[in-house]
């Protein structure tokens, strides 16, 4: 097979919810996603911003072929995802870890459930070891191998969601709002986890936030409103246009904002101030 | 904290009868309850009480959580005694109360049903004590594998089995949660009688049964994308190999029952 460089393209992909009354007649056509074209390179760190109801979730779903796209089509992997038979190589190429931790862990022993996905491929049963112990040690969680998930916090427990995927070998994570349920330490916890398997292991991820704070350490950032992509581009670029983001109803950094303001009350600072340091810095270059 | 009850009454111990196969022990339990009822002596059970109590000392459980199994069935172990001390005929009178008289065999069978009754809860129980619920349904699901062949949805049942244990803890903590819910809001859960209890206990269930069922939804979602598939083309990570302790096991209760056959035959 060619080396090729894209992971995900989406063709003016589009996905219709549609409502049906009680005689199964169709009632009501909801478009969650309305022509969405992006490309999604191997080794991306992609965050996907948008207010509620904004189909980033219903995109999310689209590439792990939880669903299949009403209109246009999505590659994953050089895979179409409305083929049946690439089903069960889509599903392992991009793993998925959803929001709720205590939805989506299956074992009752925490290095159980990280060696489900590989069950489920028929993997055999020394490389399953292998490869939990492995995908534990990636994030960090190898001394709570024998706990049970119920005693875990949070931010632990998503990380042993995020091993079960790794354990699959995916090629992609998608991460739908992993850190919407946890507490601040829980999601520092899990974002370092999502960056490290980014940076070490090479791993394409697609998260799914409405945390500005996790988008800075992206190499892209959607931005979705309506079922469209509105916005595409590096943090800086689109943390830069404040007001833009504001009629979506998006917020930006607080680093970012007082920048903006201070910028607005007459200071001479650069656009797309990212983090506090970098406030910090530009502030004391002024003076 | 209620996420730390245990399940079943697994008690945790390092024994050889812990370490035991699953389907080992689920074989044994069974081998003890039918020997159980081939026993018609009291050298059978002399037989069956020297095996027992090996297997009590060797699973290293505290005598007390065996008896505590006892306490369930002890209604049930008075009405058989009283019934077959009273009801029995026989031969001889030994005692005479009024139209009730006890006889010989009456008195015979009566201790004979009760320790029948009693060594059998104690052999089962032994068998939750030393052994995980996700090993019993693992041990099941392996040795009911043949049936497979009759389209018996084995595999489904043992993987709803373990996700109904995984997520018993996390329905009792949701219980809690809207429990304490809805007595912030004015809900009684502990006065009036019993239909009236039942009928407070609506706006407890409503809520529990709408979330578990959307768990259920997420959870579905997530095997599916974890590339679930049933149980076709699927392996293990901890597979049930036999190991030298587990022949040894099923030796000794080859052993155990043939020595029960062979007093019920001899004598």
């Amino acid at each position: 097979m060619e080396e090729r460089k894209e992971m995900i393209t989406a063709d003016k992909l589009a996905y219709n919810y549609i409502k049906y009354d009680e005689e199964g007649r169709e009632k009501e056509k909801i478009r969650a996603v309305d022509g969405v074209s992006f490309e999604v390179e191997k080794g991306d760190f992609v965050a996907i911003l948008g207010h509620n109801g904004s189909g980033k979730s219903t995109l999310a779903k689209h590439i792990n072929a939880l669903l299949t796209p009403s209109e246009g089509t999505l590659w994953v992997n050089g895979m179409d995802t409305s083929d049946e038979k690439n089903l069960w190589d889509v599903r392992q190429s991009a793993g998925m870890v959803f929001q709720n931790p205590d939805n989506q862990i299956i074992g009752t022993i925490v290095e159980e459930d990280v060696g489900f996905g590989p069950e489920n491929m028929g993997v055999p049963t020394k490389e399953i070891w292998e490869r939990v112990e492995e995908s534990l040690k990636a994030v960090n969680m190898l001394k709570y191998r024998h706990h049970s998930p119920n005693k875990l916090s949070g931010g632990q427990k998503q990380r042993v969601a995020i091993a079960g995927v790794v354990a699959m070998h995916p090629k992609c994570i998608v991460l739908d709002e992993p850190t919407a349920m946890l507490d601040p330490n829980g999601r520092k916890e899990v974002i370092r986890a999502v960056r490290a398997l980014n940076q070490v292991e090479e791993i394409t991820v697609i998260l799914i936030t409405h945390y500005m704070e996790e988008v800075i350490y992206a190499n892209k950032v959607l931005v979705m409103d309506d079922g469209k992509v509105v916005m595409q581009g590096t943090p800086r670029e689109i943390f830069s246009q404040v007001e833009t983001l504001k009629s979506y109803r998006l917020d930006v950094p607080q680093a970012t904002l007082l920048a903006w303001e201070l910028k607005q009350a007459g200071l001479d600072l650069p656009d797309g101030i990212l983090t506090r340091e970098e406030l910090v810095e530009a502030l004391c270059r002024l003076y | 904290m209620i996420r730390d009850i245990t399940l079943g009454q697994y008690y945790p111990a390092d024994s050889i009868l812990h370490k035991l196969d699953p389907r080992v022990k689920l074989v044994a339990t069974i081998t003890f309850l039918v020997a159980l009822f081939l026993i018609n002596s009291w050298i059978g059970y002399l037989v069956a009480t020297v095996f027992l109590v090996s297997v009590i000392r060797l699973s290293k459980v505290p005598f007390r959580f065996i008896v505590r199994g006892l306490k369930t069935i002890f209604i049930i172990l008075l009405i058989t005694l009283v019934f077959n001390l009273f009801l029995t005929p026989g031969d001889r009178v030994l005692v005479q109360i009024w139209k009730l008289k006890i006889t010989d065999r009456g008195l015979h069978t009566a201790i004979f049903m009760a320790i029948r009754l009693i060594y059998l809860i104690i052999g089962s129980s032994l068998m939750t004590l030393t052994t995980t619920p996700n090993d019993l349904t693992d041990g099941l699901e392996t040795l009911l594998g043949p049936l497979k062949k009759l389209h018996v949805p084995v595999h489904e049942v043992s993987m709803m089995m373990s996700i109904a244990l995984r997520f018993i803890p996390i329905l009792l903590e949701e219980t809690d949660k809207i429990m304490k819910a809805q007595i912030a809001r004015g809900a009684d859960f502990e006065h009036g009688n019993l239909i009236q209890r039942a009928k407070n206990l609506v706006p407890l269930l409503v809520p529990l049964f709408i979330s578990a069922f959307r768990r259920a939804n997420d959870l579905a979602m997530a095997m599916e994308a974890r590339c679930y598939r049933g149980g076709e083309g699927r392996t293990k990570m901890k597979p049930l190999i036999y190991t030298g302790k587990d022949y040894c096991a099923y030796g000794i209760l080859l052993l155990f029952l043939a020595a029960i056959i062979a007093v019920r035959v001899l004598l």
